[in-house]
């Protein structure tokens, strides 16, 4: 059980990296705290997976340093850092049965008998697995595969970590949302940390205390479910977390204050000038479709068509085509019951949730409004 | 799970024609010979199981039967073992790859008749190196008047001859193993054993049946290597079972004995390679 | 471990190479030579058994007549075997278990004593002493090994391909040729060099349907012996020579043989 940082941390799959471009993971510093249970959340080909392999040894980075309770683990393989990792497609060693293969990273380990015997029953029964201890690992289904690999991750008590690549991808949804319970509850029960990549945010919050969003080679934002939703703190975590995910409108700065395509907004003063100090950058107006408000079209400055409605049961997402010159759709999300307006609509977007981003990140005045 | 479906047969029915042509006929023809006793094309008597009766009694037979199954279990223990070694020495990716698959492949790629030239000579204690070395070493190394060291030099010359075969198929067997089996088995601590034992040699296993199989089926019949090196000397050392053959088909031209002698040597070969091949496949079909 | 490894490696290619590079320092030599001591190189290198091999017909023809023959065996192996290996990857059918393994028993009949049945096979058929013969006959052992590697290949392609462009409206023949078959390129490159390694090096069948016009190099070989005893040398060019062909095709499907074919029935 370790608390795992990372110094100034960069990975190049090239030999010479000769700009940004050529980097995997961009410099970072982070620190995962002993105990806590975090999700790595970002598209494909962030650079998830490359960080998890370089906190479990697989991968030697390129830069920086990865250090376990302050000791850097850098020169050691997997092996030495005693560490757990659990990978997207299902690992099990063909030839050997169910408790074979959980029992295998504690027999190389070198620990006694019945030791073995009571973990390998303990996460077995944890993870549903009991009746299938003695069959061949070769002829189990993908699930059934999959908790094993699991289980392997699982039954070492004193790793520094667990750290799990995309390990749900094979599982059918049901039992997904059984086994995100069951390593939450082995999470509480053993205090162990847990990092827990995915591409899916409900996942990720369903699991995690805490999301790290990657983009592009870097953690963009580290923070809980709900201060990701509120306060992205980069217009990709806005893009990224939320369904749908949130408007963005490019706008500039003019003589009366902050403009979007000619209109004129109503923005604090406090912004425009922190706005003023930087320009030059590229300035997004944030929005979230939970919080757009469609009004009569007398009452807003923006107005718009209706262009589409989506129910989705609970809720309904309607999209409005702005009749301004570059036409952008906004996404509102209704309650079930609202009235979807007919023809012309006003947009309204309230003071409290209007999120302002320079070059794609927040300007900070916003988080003193809360 | 596979379709059952008896219109499969037209695909292989090409096949089936093909192999046929050149497999039943001839086979029917051997059987026909071997209950003959044949003086002359026109000159045959029909004698029954009297070949097949002589034949098992013979002492050749058991001489050059015991000889072949200890060449070819000689054969099976040295080149399994050393291709799936090389195999696992192979580099992994860059140039060194098609560099090492292109020298290893050489040896398969020499007529046989030239690869027991080139033993023939290297063997040699006055003009070949090994030969040569080996006597300056103070070994009194001589194929062609010592009967183990011939017996020997047949073996290394197999093993060179094939090993590479079993190293080829073995290396294909390998790269099909994806990368995070070996991630996981460092995560989980394993040995370098454990690796081999529990990952490299369970995906190895089709690979391997193949490998076994085409040495055991072609040491079986080895005959002209072993022939153009020592002739089957000195004395009957590596006189092997399709020498044996040969000699009486060709040497004594009797045919009808010869024909008997063929169709035993070819019902031990289907029913070792029929147990190996059962024993191999048996628990797929469970699974 | 990975010095370990390159030191085996190593050491097992210096023992392929050293008996090649003895053919090859005996091809350079002369008779007298060879014969006359132990010369680690030539030391009075001669081109004379290659001028033999170049300048002399029935040595440049035999050498011609085994590539015929060998790829016309490597041509009819693959389209019979495709087909066949398709079906057996595929489909269960009467008989399956049993077929597969009468096509390997193929393999392993002695030939010393087939050797005449099969002469009178191919002469009462009018093809004694052509290419085909040959080809034919290599058949034999060849189209069973390459069902057998083309069929492992085949499996491991997802059965959820055919029915997708079933659906999609291929016939069987269409779907087979443009789609199925640039799938398993690879295997198809592993098979090809298996049916020309074990073609090249056949001596006793190609010998026994051959006489004058289709004789290949193999069987030319055997007759280097003279008067004056064997001719080492040229036996050596001609085997130097006989190793080109087998490493154009090697180096062709380098990378194919070098990506995982995951071989076997089942």
């Amino acid at each position: 059980m370790a608390e795992i940082r990372l110094e100034q941390l960069a990975h190049s799959y090239h030999g010479a990296p000769s700009g940004p471009a050529d980097y995997a993971l961009r410099p970072m510093d982070h620190v995962w705290e002993q105990g806590g249970a975090y999700a790595l959340l970002g598209p494909s080909g962030c650079g998830k997976s490359t960080l998890l392999n370089i906190i479990s040894g697989l991968l030697v980075p390129s830069e920086g340093r990865v250090l376990y309770d302050g000791k850097s683990v850098n020169d050691l393989t997997p092996q030495q850092r005693n560490i757990a990792q659990v990978f997207q497609f299902p690992v099990v060693y063909d030839t050997m049965t169910v408790h074979e293969n959980l029992a295998f990273p504690l027999r190389n380990q070198g620990q006694s008998r019945e030791r073995i015997d009571a973990r390998v029953r303990e996460v077995a029964e944890a993870l549903e697995i009991e009746p299938l201890l003695n069959r061949k690992a070769q002829n189990l289904t993908a699930d059934e595969k999959q908790k094993v690999s699991m289980g392997r991750g699982l039954v070492r008590d004193d790793v520094a970590a667990i750290l799990f690549d995309e390990p749900l991808t094979v599982i059918d949804p049901q039992l997904k949302w059984r086994l995100r319970r069951k390593l939450k509850e082995i999470h509480q029960r053993f205090n162990v940390t847990m990092v827990y990549v995915t591409h899916d945010q409900l996942e990720a919050s369903t699991f995690a205390d805490k999301i790290a969003v990657m983009y592009e080679g870097q953690i963009v934002q580290f923070g809980t479910p709900r201060e990701l939703f509120e306060n992205p703190q980069h217009t990709f975590v806005g893009y990224f977390i939320g369904s749908p995910g949130m408007n963005l409108l490019d706008i500039a700065l003019g003589a009366s204050g902050v403009e979007f395509d000619g209109h004129a907004l109503a923005v604090p003063d406090a912004i425009v000038d922190q706005l003023r100090q930087r320009e030059g950058g590229r300035l997004q107006l944030g929005i979230r479709p939970e919080f757009v408000q469609l009004v009569a079209a007398d009452d807003a400055v923006l107005h718009g068509y209706v262009d589409l409605v989506q129910d989705q049961g609970t809720f309904k997402i309607v999209d409005v085509r702005l009749d301004t010159p570059s036409a952008p759709v906004i996404k509102a999300r209704l309650g079930e019951e609202a009235s979807v307006p007919e023809g012309r609509t006003g947009v309204h977007f309230p003071e409290a949730w209007q999120r302002f981003y320079i070059d794609d990140h927040l300007v900070g005045v916003a988080d003193e409004n809360l | 799970m596979k379709t059952y479906n008896n219109k499969a047969w037209w695909l292989v029915l090409p096949v089936f024609v093909l192999v046929a042509f050149s497999a039943i006929i001839p086979m029917m023809t051997v059987v026909n010979y071997s209950v003959q006793d044949i003086f002359d094309p026109s000159t045959r008597y029909f004698v029954g199981t009297e070949w097949y009766r002589e034949i098992l009694a013979d002492p050749r037979l058991h001489d050059s039967l015991v000889r072949q199954f200890i060449y070819s279990f000689c054969v099976l223990a040295i080149e399994v073992p050393l291709g799936i070694i090389v195999a696992l020495s192979m580099p992994r990716r860059g140039l060194g790859v098609p560099f090492s698959l292109i020298l290893l492949s050489l040896p398969l790629l020499v007529p046989w008749n030239v690869v027991g030239t080139i033993w023939q000579i290297i063997g040699r204690e006055d003009i070949g190196l090994y030969g040569w070395t080996l006597n300056s070493l103070g070994l009194d190394y001589n194929y062609a008047s010592n009967p183990r060291d011939a017996w020997i030099t047949v073996l290394v010359m197999d093993v060179w001859h094939w090993t590479s075969l079993v190293a080829l198929l073995c290396y294909s067997g390998l790269r099909s193993i994806p990368d995070v089996y070996y991630q996981a088995a460092r995560i989980d601590r394993a040995s370098h054993w454990a690796v081999f034992r529990f990952i490299q040699l369970p995906k190895l296993k089709n690979v391997l049946l193949i490998a076994v199989m085409l040495r055991f089926m072609d040491s079986f019949m080895i005959y002209t290597e072993p022939f153009v090196l020592t002739g089957g000397g000195p004395g009957t050392a590596t006189t092997f079972l399709s020498q044996t053959l040969t000699q009486m088909a060709l040497g004594q031209f009797d045919l009808g004995r010869a024909a008997a002698f063929s169709l035993i040597y070819f019902l031990i070969i289907l029913l070792v390679t029929w147990v190996f091949y059962t024993a191999m496949t048996h628990n797929d079909d469970k699974g | 471990m990975r010095l370990r490894k390159s030191l085996v490696m190593l050491g097992y290619l210096l023992f392929v190479l050293v008996p090649i590079y003895w053919l090859v320092n005996m091809s350079f030599k002369s008779n007298r030579e060879i014969l006359g001591g132990l010369t680690l190189w030539p030391t009075a290198p001669t081109l004379d058994n290659y001028r033999v091999i170049l300048t002399e017909p029935t040595w440049y023809m035999s050498y011609l007549n085994s590539l015929s023959y060998v790829s016309m065996n490597m041509l009819i192996s693959l389209l019979v075997a495709l087909p066949a290996a398709y079906a057996f990857s595929r489909y269960r059918f009467l008989g399956d278990k049993h077929m597969f393994f009468w096509l390997l028993t193929n393999r392993m009949a002695p030939p010393a004593v087939f050797l005449l049945p099969f002469f009178q096979l191919y002469s009462a058929v009018g093809l004694f002493d052509t290419p085909i013969a040959v080809a034919l006959a290599h058949c034999l052992f060849n189209v069973p090994l390459a069902v057998w590697i083309l069929e492992g290949f085949m499996s491991s392609v997802p059965k959820e391909i055919d029915e997708t462009a079933y659906i999609d409206g291929y016939t069987f023949p269409k779907f087979f040729i443009r789609i199925f078959l640039p799938m398993i390129r690879p295997g198809i490159g592993v098979t090809a060099f298996f049916c020309f390694m074990f073609s090249w090096v056949e001596l006793l069948l190609a010998r026994t349907l051959t006489s004058v016009d289709a004789k290949p190099i193999v069987a030319q070989m055997t007759r280097t012996v003279s008067a004056s005893g064997i001719d080492w040398g040229v036996l050596a060019a001609a085997g130097v020579v006989a190793l080109l062909p087998g490493i154009a095709v090697i180096y062709f499907v380098r990378n194919h043989v070098a990506k995982g074919f995951a071989l076997g029935r089942v």
